[in-house]
């Protein structure tokens, strides 16, 4: 079963956001990994780049299918985790953790609003695995 | 539907998709080290979706010398042959295995042309005034057990020592398990018909002696790096056997044997066919998936079948390209346009 931390905050298209100050670190949900299958390939953005919320940020490919991750918040892309070049099964194995994909420096953390709770999420997830 | 394996695979943990109307298991955790488990050791795949259909001997040996390409003439008992059924236009129907046993043929058809196939023997039969004679078998179930290991893993469960004396394309019927050395992998191995209670004590052996459950996810990126089409993807019935890298198939021996469709590919054989399939690697990042358009300086293509070879780690795909193209080309992935090259097939050859 999908495991959903209860610290993080999740976006309706499956990524998570952890807040650290001013930095907003992305990755995508365990129970979007489970259904992508075995990451093959992740695409990430240049750094620099300016993004608002929903704006195509990244790619992920697994053998399966490929996925775009969409910016949960607004903001500039300050750093991207290089390990996924190498290693992309990590998305499989620690999606919350050694799995993210990169960080937005954001301005202001009001725009987490349309973000969703762990329990909201879980449930959504449920209605869609259904 | 759901085979006589279902249960088991659930128990495995397997992630559950719909194929041509079957739940069928796509991985069981992972697809890349199932696919890693048949080229290096082995692996076992559920594919009693697909059809087994007996037709009696007589009079179905005349029967199949219409609706097959191959000659079953020539099949000897206990011989197996990769065979295609054409429409008049030379169009594929499907392709599949005969297999000559001592009283009857026995067809192993796709799973998602199975109702088609029948109605299309049972045509061509009710013209030959024998009506009713093929027998779809779908009590019965098919287990592949594919990989350098397979053989002697399944010798040992099933007490057949001999088994490695098997030729390729070859079958034995051993109590209650028809064994015939076949597959869809580009590995040895073989295809194993039996009822479902012997199905389900074979897989339970097996995967109990180390052989690893594999789902449609890894016979998919297996066959495909084996060089072997899909039929609804790779063919079609809008697409010959030229243009689809199986005219091989085609016994042109007898040339008083009228097979359906006979008249429209000797026509492509001397007219040639405008595109052709070729196997296309990426030399950049990226996964080609079916619909990805090919441009090359003698035009555009488009792919079949493409997926991630978890063997070579970088994409592949078999493509419909014109006649004309070699060499580098570009595929579009998304918004990228993707260097690749032409390559020649099979992408991974087995080790000898």
């Amino acid at each position: 079963m999908a495991e959903f931390p209860p610290h993080l905050h999740y976006a309706k298209t499956h990524e998570w956001v952890r807040f650290e100050g001013d930095r907003a670190i992305v990755g995508i949900s365990d129970f979007a990994q489970e259904q992508l299958g075995d990451v093959v390939y992740v695409e990430l953005p240049e750094l620099g780049l300016q993004v608002e919320a929903g704006d195509e940020t990244a790619v992920v490919e697994s053998v399966k299918a490929a996925s775009d991750i969409y910016a949960p918040v607004a903001g500039e892309v300050v750093e991207c985790n290089e390990q996924l070049d190498a290693e992309p099964e990590i998305v499989n194995q620690d999606p919350y953790g050694n799995g993210w994909f990169f960080v937005l420096q954001i301005q202001t953390k009001e725009e987490s609003n349309d973000l969703l709770t762990a329990d909201a999420y879980a449930s959504m997830c449920e209605d869609e695995s259904a | 539907m759901k085979t006589p394996l279902c249960d088991l695979h659930e128990q495995l943990g397997a992630r559950m998709v719909e194929f041509a109307g079957w739940d069928m298991p796509v991985h069981y955790g992972s697809q890349l080290e199932e696919h890693h488990a048949v080229r290096r050791h082995a692996g076992c795949f559920d594919v009693s979706h697909m059809a087994v259909v007996a037709i009696p001997t007589q009079p179905g040996e005349e029967l199949l010398r219409q609706l097959l390409v191959g000659d079953v003439k020539n099949l000897e008992i206990g011989r197996g042959l990769y065979t295609l059924m054409l429409n008049d236009r030379g169009g594929i129907v499907d392709d599949l295995i005969v297999y000559r046993g001592s009283t009857e043929f026995r067809l192993v058809v796709n799973a998602g042309t199975t109702q088609k196939d029948l109605a299309w023997i049972e045509q061509h039969a009710l013209a030959l005034g024998c009506g009713g004679i093929a027998n779809h078998h779908s009590d019965l179930c098919i287990i592949a057990v594919q990989g350098p290991t397979a053989i002697g893993l399944v010798g040992d469960a099933l007490a057949v020592p001999s088994l490695g004396d098997i030729a390729p394309f070859s079958f034995v019927e051993h109590r209650e398990h028809f064994i015939a050395r076949t597959g869809y992998t580009g590995e040895d191995g073989v295809e194993i018909i039996c009822r479902p209670l012997e199905a389900r004590d074979l897989w339970q052996q097996l995967t109990a002696a180390g052989v690893v459950a594999a789902g449609l996810g890894a016979r998919d990126s297996l066959r495909l790096e084996a060089g072997l089409n899909l039929y609804g993807h790779d063919m079609t019935e809008e697409t010959n056997p030229f243009e689809c890298r199986v005219a091989w198939t085609i016994d042109w021996e007898d040339a008083s044997r009228p097979f359906i469709g006979r008249d429209a590919v000797e026509k492509l054989l001397h007219a040639g066919s405008p595109t052709k399939l070729v196997g296309v690697r990426l030399t950049e990042r990226g996964i080609p998936r079916e619909g990805c358009e090919v441009h090359s300086a003698a035009g555009t293509g488009v792919v079949t079948s493409g997926t991630f070879s978890p063997t070579l780690q970088y994409g592949i795909a078999l493509a419909r390209v014109p006649r004309q193209m070699r060499g580098p080309c570009q595929i579009q992935v998304r918004k990228r346009l993707i260097d690749g090259r032409t390559v020649r097939l099979p992408f991974v050859k087995r080790e000898q």
